[in-house]
């Protein structure tokens, strides 16, 4: 083995292990700066290894390559809001499946045009091409849908239509014959020198799998984007493991085996805190039953029957309350609002109430994404809660703000076993001693069910923009 | 006995033992770190990038080029942005201990 290779070798696992340390310390506070920092310089390992100890013949299509995709990434990742982060964190995803794929191609096109020089392609080295196809072609096409739908650019509502499953099992199939054709006819193509059939064929592998990955993320609403953008992040981390079965390159089997197993932990907690099974929500049909719950059942309620407060009356119930606990949802942040949340949250934590925000584990439209929203307006993370740490001592609280929320503070969760909700785990505000709920109308939310909340007789209603609420109320409490 | 394993063994041992590994070092996230932890594995897995500059600088005609130009540029993007875009959202997390 000669010295060059040997040492890129090494240099690989530094990377690997970088990436290791740098995923352990991402996954606390304190640490996780530096711990992303650590998996960069790993990747920079990385790519000066490859560029030094990879036979390298052309530069131009490398510098260009580097070049543009420096700028294009990184004036993304400056200018995105926050509020947007999930349909680029999705477009991203792509990227990775895009370039995954296509080293797989780029392989293909070795053996068939060739440039390998022998027509014996061995069946590990096709069943990895054909592998990482498939899994690069359907990442990058389900994520430009996942990018579309929470971007608006397509529907977000679940598209459905009779013999879907069946024509998703067809293609499948039809991906699966046609693998096998590419494998059986390709020594045969290069042995002739003809290429021409084969290559088409494999460009219309990429279409048909590209088709496949767009005919599973449609049928997903959007209530379930969560989990459709972990799946997907889980999806290019095998994308560039299969990419690394095609090189036998062990730093992309490592790297990619490493963000799989990321994104499938992310998907399993999301699943758990929406209370539902992963094949349910890629097949499920979710809120399409919209309306079986505990209203269907009796009248069709109205604004008469809800409790409708003005700002000042919510802004003397806080001001005098011991505890409060705000309820943040992703209606919070499409109105911009979570700034002046803040602000009437520090005015209040200075007449010595104590405030909790609590966090549903599905607010917002990816893991995690209302924290962030949160943290960029300044709110400390240690006083954001989980549901379980605040649910027990919820009767002590004396008021719960629920701004932009719905389906996570939907008591049919955990009362009405026929709702859709039913056992997913909740907020429980409808135990505290008042609830607040701001809220533009009395619309379903994402799930398009009814919330029996809106209804309690402890259970104020707020009706508004929330920016303008939280904005009315702040000069209200200031007043007192 | 000298036999070799074929390749797709090592790899297929490799793989599962990684999967392993990110199991284990990864198991409990706070939630405040969900997204940026999606975020940083995504750069990581950019790390087809290795694989994409392989492809650009083979030198083997236009194909090759446009596909491995493609490859670099989706691959960068991922890896950059990805990276920038994680560290941008972790420097704004702070205790409540940091204030002024």
């Amino acid at each position: 083995m000669d010295t060059r290779f040997l040492m890129m070798q090494l240099a690989y696992l530094l990377s690997a292990v970088l990436f290791i340390l740098g995923l352990k310390r991402l996954s606390h506070p304190d640490t996780a700066r530096g711990g992303n920092q650590l998996a960069a310089i790993g990747m920079l390992i990385a790519v000066v290894a490859t560029l030094v100890g990879g036979e390298i013949v052309t530069w131009q299509w490398i510098i260009g390559g580097l070049l543009i995709g420096t700028v294009v990434g990184g004036l993304m990742a400056r200018l995105v809001k926050m509020t947007a982060m999930p349909q680029m964190v999705g477009l991203f995803n792509g990227f990775g499946g895009l370039a995954s794929g296509l080293v797989a191609a780029a392989e293909y096109l070795r053996y068939s045009m060739g440039v390998a020089g022998t027509s014996h392609v061995p069946l590990d080295a096709s069943l990895s091409i054909m592998l990482g196809t498939l899994i690069g072609a359907v990442t990058f096409s389900g994520s430009l849908v996942a990018f579309g739908k929470l971007q608006g650019i397509v529907t977000e509502k679940a598209v459905k239509f009779p013999g879907q499953q069946a024509l998703n099992a067809g293609l499948f199939l039809g991906i699966l014959a046609l693998m096998g054709w590419l494998i059986y006819e390709t020594p045969l193509a290069i042995a002739a020198a003809d290429a021409g059939t084969v290559n088409l064929a494999y460009w219309g592998l990429w279409g048909a799998a590209m088709l496949l990955g767009i005919l599973l993320v449609i049928p997903i609403g959007g209530a379930d984007m969560p989990v459709v953008v972990s799946l997907l992040n889980s999806y290019s981390g095998l994308a560039a493991s299969a990419a690394g079965f095609v090189l036998n390159n062990n730093v992309l089997i490592i790297s990619g085996a490493l963000v799989g197993a990321s994104g499938l932990i992310l998907t399993r907690i999301m699943c758990k805190a929406m209370n539902r099974s992963l094949a349910n929500v890629i097949f499920g049909s979710f809120g399409q039953t919209a309306g079986k719950g505990p209203v269907a059942k009796g009248e069709k309620r109205t604004m008469a029957d809800v409790n409708d407060v003005q700002a000042d009356d919510v802004a003397m119930l806080l001001a005098y309350a011991k505890q409060v606990v705000i309820v943040p949802g992703y209606g919070l942040a499409v109105a911009q609002a979570q700034h002046k949340l803040r602000e009437l949250c520090d005015n209040l934590e200075s007449r010595g109430v104590n405030v909790k925000y609590v966090v549903h584990p599905v607010a917002g439209r990816m893991p995690g994404h209302m924290n962030v929203l949160l943290a960029e307006a300044n709110v400390p993370y240690n006083q954001l809660y989980e549901p379980e740490d605040v649910n027990p001592d919820m009767a002590n609280v004396d008021a719960c703000l629920v701004v932009g929320a719905n389906d996570v503070v939907n008591p049919a969760a955990r009362d009405d076993p026929n709702s859709d909700l039913y056992g997913m785990p909740i907020i429980e505000v409808d135990r505290a001693k008042h609830c607040v709920v701001m809220k533009r109308s009395l619309n379903p939310g994402f799930a398009g069910l009814d919330n029996e909340l809106f209804y309690l007789r402890n259970t104020m209603m707020l009706f508004g923009d929330a920016g303008d609420s939280i904005g009315r109320i702040l000069e209200e409490v200031k007043q007192l | 006995m000298t036999a070799t394993m074929p390749d797709i063994l090592v790899n297929v041992i490799i793989f599962v033992l990684a999967m392993f590994v990110g199991f284990e070092v990864i198991t409990k996230v706070p939630p405040t770190l969900h997204t940026p932890l999606m975020s940083g594995s995504n750069a990581i897995s950019g790390i087809s990038i290795v694989g994409a500059l392989l492809i650009a600088g083979m030198g083997e005609g236009m194909m090759f080029d446009i596909v491995g130009m493609v490859a670099v540029i989706a691959a960068t993007i991922n890896v950059v942005g990805g990276f920038m875009v994680t560290d941008r959202m972790l420097r704004m997390f702070r205790r409540d201990t940091d204030t002024n």
